[in-house]
């Protein structure tokens, strides 16, 4: 059976439609992805995952249960990390902890012992006793995590789990990541970072305005959608848009405005070739494709504006 | 609003008992365990200067001013002094402002800025559990602030009958009537200027309650309208309760603020989900 199951699930807002009629599985133990641009509806699609949003159509079961009708049963098996730390200010760091199992209706013997367990592994053992306001960044939204923990779920919704941390901090939060997903936890991850995608996702949709525009694993979306490799050039922002008619025989071209892309095969040949025309770019680079030029494709803007 | 769909029941349950089960996993319990801990974490200045503001104002009006005025008709005709007058109406007030202050601006505060409840929302809690627990912590508070200002109030020699400890549980019916339509009032804002209504509705209604002078002051059509508003009721019912006075109209008294208290808590028991789950 599928951990989660949408068929045709839509959110309207007033007169946006915020999910329009999206239909995914998956499975038990796999890395599933959201990406998209800010408003592509990720959001909102966690929330109706958690029975938290009332959707306007369409039918969604999470573990056979629909979240709507059984709510509480539904997020007693699931964890939940949303986009913005929303910690408990007026409790301190392992308070967090205990009160969220509460909530959860387990018992002391259980909580006391898993909350000093998943203060080491959020590395905030030393911080246990801290005001919530006293913490950083990276440490509060790894207490938010810790806290997801509390109930042992078998499925983890992550919403944006690394916006706004810096690099170090996001490595320390995909290892983290990894080691739950070694142990059989389920990951739904919404995201707009490319590599976090690629790093954290066995299979990923691609939403745009509310609807799926692709599906399939990293490598598969960028096989089908992109080329091996990419040129990017730059001539100077004068002379990008200019320059385009000259280039268009070397294959699909995106030309943003700091930058031209060039979907190729072989990125070295084009550059040489680009260069033997007396075409001469400021700078240039050759590399492989990512799941950003996957998303140019498809929508023809880039993720993060 | 849009947000209201058709979802299939399953079958075997009844309409109520499946209700409950979508929106309460019966753990309201957790809650209170929270607002205990808040309370225990806290600054106890924090807590207790919701108690010194009706000290206060009981001072200023009923012992200042109070000066000038004198012995007022009480109750029955009895003659009493104009501290003894409002002090009753002030604990009918402040019960009255800390409920709508815990089921409208703190309730508000906690779903938009917070996001206490978003956390919350995320366990296996329903929004029901969360709206008891809210409402049971409100009353709690509104209990020591009341139970602190009948003991000043005894202390300072204005309540006359035993019949003014009745006044601690009729502060909670009074809470209660106002916690439980203010959360379903809070369901329906948006923004901090909405809210702002709310205050422009009480300060009137506490000035014009009869709260620091007879409502025999108003022309007729006037006093039918005041006797409309529930802080009226309240007052009336209180400074019965301070000498132990009972009429007939003590039953209506009561008869409106239980009946406020159902109409609210089925108002926000329907507005439960458009309330929590936007």
């Amino acid at each position: 059976m599928p951990v989660i199951e949408a068929r045709e699930l839509t959110k309207i807002y007033g007169e946006v439609r915020a999910v329009d009629q999206i239909s995914f599985e998956v499975a038990p133990g796999e890395s599933f992805g959201l990406l998209g641009p800010n408003g592509a509806g990720k959001s909102t699609t966690m929330r109706m995952i958690g029975g938290t949003s009332l959707r306007t159509s369409g039918t969604l079961l999470v573990n056979g249960l629909d979240p709507e009708v059984n709510g509480p049963e539904v997020r007693a098996n699931l964890g939940v990390v949303p986009q913005q730390d929303n910690l408990d200010n007026e409790l301190r760091a392992r308070e967090n902890l205990v009160m969220y199992g509460r909530y959860f209706g387990l018992p002391y013997s259980y909580l006391r012992p898993k909350a000093e367990e998943l203060l080491q592994f959020a590395q905030l053992t030393e911080k246990a006793a801290e005001k919530v306001d006293n913490l950083s960044g990276g440490m509060k939204r790894r207490l938010t995590i810790a806290r997801a923990l509390i109930n042992e779920p078998r499925v983890l919704l992550l919403d944006e789990p690394t916006t706004g941390l810096d690099p170090q901090a996001r490595h320390i939060l995909w290892d983290r990541l990894f080691r739950l997903k070694e142990q059989g936890v389920t990951l739904i991850v919404t995201t707009h970072f490319m590599d976090e995608a690629e790093q954290l996702c066995d299979r990923l949709i691609v939403m745009d305005h509310g609807r799926i525009v692709a599906g399939g694993s990293p490598a598969e979306l960028i096989r089908q959608y992109s080329t091996r490799e990419v040129l990017e050039l730059r001539f100077g922002s004068e002379r990008n848009a200019s320059l385009v008619d000259q280039l268009r025989d070397f294959g699909r071209l995106e030309v943003l405005p700091d930058r031209v892309l060039v979907y190729t095969e072989d990125g070295e040949a084009a550059l040489e070739a680009v260069r033997h025309r007396g075409l001469v770019p400021v700078t240039s680079l050759v590399r492989r494709s990512s799941l950003e030029d996957v998303f140019l494709r498809l929508t023809g803007r880039s993720l993060i504006d | 609003m849009s947000t209201e769909q058709q979802v299939v029941r399953p079958a075997g349950r009844g309409a109520l008992a499946s209700w409950v089960a979508s929106n309460s996993s019966g753990n309201a319990r957790a809650v209170i365990e929270r607002g205990f801990r808040v309370i225990r974490n806290q600054n106890w200045i924090v807590i207790v200067s919701g108690f010194f503001e009706p000290v206060f104002y009981l001072l200023a009006m009923g012992f200042g001013l109070g000066q000038l005025i004198g012995d007022v008709p009480g109750p029955g005709g009895q003659p009493i002094s104009y501290a003894a007058f409002i002090a009753p109406a002030l604990l009918a007030t402040s019960a009255m402002n800390g409920a709508i202050y815990d089921s409208t601006w703190n309730v508000f505060f906690k779903l938009k800025f917070a996001k206490l409840y978003q956390g919350m929302l995320a366990t296996s809690m329903g929004p029901l559990d969360v709206a008891v627990g809210e409402i049971f912590m409100a009353l709690f508070r509104g209990f020591l602030y009341a139970l602190g200002f009948t003991a000043v109030i005894t202390i300072l020699g204005l309540a006359t009958s035993w019949w003014a400890l009745a006044m601690i549980p009729v502060a909670l019916l009074i809470a209660l009537g106002f916690a439980a339509l203010g959360m379903a009032v809070t369901s329906y804002f948006d923004t901090f200027q909405q809210m702002d209504w709310i205050n422009i509705a009480l300060l009137p209604m506490f000035m014009f309650s009869a709260t620091l002078f007879p409502i025999t002051v108003f022309p007729e059509a006037i006093q039918w309208f005041v006797m409309a508003l529930p802080l009226w009721h309240g007052v009336e019912l209180m400074r019965q309760l301070s000498v132990g006075h009972f009429e007939a109209s003590t039953w209506v008294h009561i008869g409106y603020f239980v009946a406020m208290s159902l109409v609210g808590i089925g108002f926000t028991t329907r507005r439960l989900r458009a309330l929590f789950l936007r």
